[in-house]
């Protein structure tokens, strides 16, 4: 589990992050977006009890990252935003390596290390030094030294980032099966794609403040409206849309089809269907208009530039 | 086939050891995880040619080439007849033997702590449990060890050849020893304060150029010994400098450990100086707390004052060095006598000398500021020294009056004269002299060696801006009304009651 609350970190006189508070529980995964310098990396790192937080505070698999810095690094796998690998190293060194530090006990040192590499398909990569991998394969080993020491929680920077779309894949794979085993899990990404396909919550963060959070329904529910729904019918709704227009919020028609907006689908598109189906149309289709999770952090985005523009001094 | 999950909780180990217990089974902890890093830095150096070459010929190839160069001064000191210069000279050979690959150390060091930083594989390691003393011993090792083991095979195969060859010069068994652990200091006092540098900076080079800070005193350094060892009847010095070399490895493992953290490691983005930044953390560390109109007396009370107390350590280590420095004075004082009996027939000369002074000092009020300049200048110029020192040399500064005065209160004692009219000399004035010097030191001594042990809760730079603005705040607050209180009172009433106890 972790736990953040009014979260900040100063830099001299500029304030990385400020008033970070979430939650995220265990058998869950917690993503932060946000762009380039908004405060992620900075709140991993405080996370990770590298950085201290000039205020709030934060615990990690239930320990306080001040107070007791080692027993979270020790229960922490952590995907740093630069892979950092020693290039003239050899795959299986370098894992033995960490498994040293991380005190594992020779029997799971000598065999943890090729069960992952064998799982993300690296077998065949432990015995070449690492300059000669490529930098999906780093990334990939990279990822394999967060889990290394089995933590219960990672902290994963941008963990598909250089990856080809298969491998992504088989890594995107791998973290739901770590989250399907109870661990917390927390993500930053640009990659709005995988923190759709990947988090239970979302936040994100702008100039070091979360500016939303919620589950992605509860976001594009804020933040785009209620679900847009498109229906397809065989010939022209002529006066049937007049009695729909008491039912739903219509925002767009065209000779055959309409859009409307509806908070509560569930409720409404059966009535919506009966309706048209009283009033003799057939219905070809009725589905929900997608909206993507970038459609709602740009939104979001552009609502908090607003409110920073109007709150300036002229 | 059990899930990816299922297999790694299988292998499950207790993770967790408290943090800061000190056992032990800490010790072998922290020791266990340094050896890790150093064997894979040490292997990581082993592989790379650029590190290994000067190495291999260093060790090996340079110490034939020095002994074939000591054959030819041997051959050319023997026939011009200066052969009694040899035991002088030769000498130099082997410690060149043995500093040049330790210099290595530098290299490799600031490659290590920097490099390492600037291509990102530092933080992989700093999010594990290593505690950053593990971190900074296993990096320190693995930058001294192939260096020095370099410099002690390159000074074995120079005095083999020399103990195997023709040549009559054999170094006595003592000068080697001395070479050795001289060797080795050297190699300690680069990489402690490669550490230091490496922790100032982002990038490798940055850091050489920062690395002139160490090159140019290690080069003085060896001049210096080289100077010692050129004279066999001096070489007991060279004992002295390794114990000072030494006590500045304590300063600089002390300051490097407290620098080598994650939060100095990590926190510091870019090598900026930050001028606005720096000047408005100075100012307002002098001026007190921001937000609120100036007032001399909240200013006394709650930056001034303050900031005296916080001295209370520094100060107690000031008091104790002046109490040193007079005690010792007054034991040489017995060492080397003064004739100072003879002036107990010459008192009415010394009444009239001290009375041409003090009127002297009635009719030129300059006095004062004479007085007042001498004094400010000193702790002026303790406070500048102690800023590169560590604060060693401006306690030095301030020490050594207080010696002078404990050998001349020893002398004017052992003559059998009475010190009356000497404490005299000093007590009206010092009254208010000596307080205003044991806190200027104070905070001098502070403002040298804040940066071998920041508080916790600062960074090296903000501790050393809260030290200078201390500094300030004291001077300007307390020493300074101290100082012209008292050269009023050194021009004014000491000469007074001297010339009263005089006259009795």
């Amino acid at each position: 589990m972790i736990e953040t609350f009014e979260l900040c970190k100063d830099f001299k006189d500029f304030r990385a992050v400020d008033r970070v508070t979430f939650t995220v529980m265990p058998g869950t995964i917690f993503a932060m977006l946000g762009p380039n310098g908004a405060g992620k990396t900075t709140t991993v790192r405080m996370l990770t009890s590298i950085l201290k937080p000039t205020a709030g505070w934060a615990r990690v698999a239930g320990y306080d990252v001040v107070a007791q810095p080692t027993a979270v690094r020790a229960l922490v796998g952590v995907l740093t935003e630069q892979h950092g690998l020693y290039e003239r190293m050899k795959g299986e060194e370098y894992l033995d390596f960490f498994a040293r530090i991380y005190d594992l006990p020779p029997e799971v040192r000598r065999r943890r290390p090729r069960q992952l590499m064998e799982h993300f398909g690296l077998g065949d990569a432990l015995d070449k030094r690492l300059g000669e991998y490529s930098k999906g394969m780093k990334q990939k080993l990279a990822l394999v030294r967060a889990m290394l020491h089995d933590p219960p929680v990672l902290l994963l920077d941008e963990p598909t980032s250089a990856m080809d779309p298969q491998s992504a894949k088989l890594v995107r794979e791998a973290i739901k099966e770590l989250r399907r085993e109870e661990r917390t899990i927390a993500i930053t990404t640009h990659n709005l794609i995988e923190a759709e396909d990947l988090a239970d919550h979302i936040a994100v963060i702008r100039q070091g403040r979360i500016i939303a959070h919620g589950t992605f329904a509860e976001l594009s529910g804020r933040f785009v409206g209620a679900p847009l729904m498109e229906l397809r019918l065989t010939r022209h709704l002529n006066g049937a849309i007049d009695t729909l227009r008491e039912m739903v919020t219509i925002v767009e028609t065209g000779d055959c089809w309409l859009r409307y907006r509806t908070p509560d689908p569930a409720l409404t598109n059966p009535q919506v269907i009966r309706r048209l189906t009283g009033a003799g149309l057939d219905i070809v289709t009725l589905s929900e208009v997608s909206r993507t999770l970038e459609d709602v952090y740009l939104q979001i985005v552009a609502e908090d530039e607003g409110t920073a523009s109007h709150g300036q001094p002229e | 086939m059990a899930s990816l999950s299922e297999r790694m909780t299988q292998d499950r180990v207790p993770l967790v050891e408290p943090d800061g217990q000190w056992s032990r089974a800490a010790v072998a902890r922290t020791l266990r995880h340094a050896l890790i890093i150093t064997r894979r830095e040490v292997r990581d150096s082993l592989r790379d040619w650029r590190i290994m070459t000067p190495i291999f010929l260093l060790t090996l190839i340079f110490p034939l080439l020095a002994n074939e160069m000591t054959r030819i001064f041997t051959g050319f000191f023997e026939d011009n007849g200066a052969e009694d210069l040899l035991p002088s000279l030769l000498p130099l050979m082997p410690m060149i033997v043995g500093f040049f690959p330790v210099s290595i150390s530098l290299v490799i060091a600031l490659e290590t702590f920097v490099g390492e930083k600037e291509r990102r594989s530092l933080e992989p390691l700093l999010s594990t449990p290593l505690t950053n003393t593990e971190l900074y011993l296993g990096k320190s090792f693995a930058a001294m060890l192939p260096p020095l083991l370099a410099s002690y095979s390159g000074m074995a195969i120079y005095m083999g050849a020399l103990i195997l060859g023709e040549q009559q010069w054999r170094p006595a068994p003592l000068l080697v020893v001395q070479i050795v652990l001289l060797t080795t200091a050297q190699a300690l006092m680069m990489v402690t304060g490669a550490v230091v540098v490496s922790s100032q900076t982002t990038s490798t080079r940055a850091a050489n150029l920062l690395a002139s800070f160490i090159i140019i005193p290690m080069s003085l350094l060896v001049m210096l010994e080289a100077t010692i060892m050129v004279q066999p009847h001096r070489r007991s010095l060279l004992w002295a400098i390794m114990a000072g070399v030494l006590v500045a490895v304590i300063l600089l493992v002390r300051m490097g450990a407290r620098l080598f953290n994650r939060e100095e490691l990590l926190g510091r983005a870019l090598d900026q100086l930050n001028l606005r930044w720096i000047g408005r953390t100075f100012w307002q560390g002098v001026r007190g707390p921001a937000g609120e109109a100036f007032s001399l007396r909240r200013w006394y009370r709650r930056s001034v004052f303050p900031a005296a107390w916080g001295l209370r350590g520094s100060a107690a280590v000031v008091l104790i060095c002046v109490t040193g420095a007079f005690v010792g004075g007054w034991i040489a004082a017995g060492q080397w006598r003064i004739p100072l009996d003879q002036f107990a027939a010459n008192d009415k000369t010394l009444l009239d000398n001290l009375r041409s002074w003090f009127d002297l000092g009635q009719d030129n009020p300059h006095l004062v500021v004479l007085a007042l300049a001498q004094n400010a200048r000193v702790l002026l110029a303790a406070t500048l020294l102690g800023m590169f020192t560590f604060g060693v040399m401006g306690l030095v500064l301030v020490a050594v009056p207080f010696g002078i005065l404990g050998f001349i209160l020893g002398q004017v004692t052992i003559a059998g004269l009475s010190p009356l009219p000497f404490l005299l000399a000093v007590i009206p004035h010092g009254a208010l002299e000596i307080p205003a010097i044991v806190l200027a030191g104070a905070a001098a001594l502070r403002l040298g060696s804040v940066v071998t042990r920041p508080p916790a809760d600062l960074t090296a730079s903000e501790a050393w801006l809260a030290a200078a603005a201390d500094v300030v705040k004291i001077g300007v607050g307390l020493v300074l009304p101290l100082l012209v209180l008292a050269a009023l009172l050194e021009v004014t009433l000491t000469p007074r009651v001297v010339e009263f106890v005089l006259t009795l």
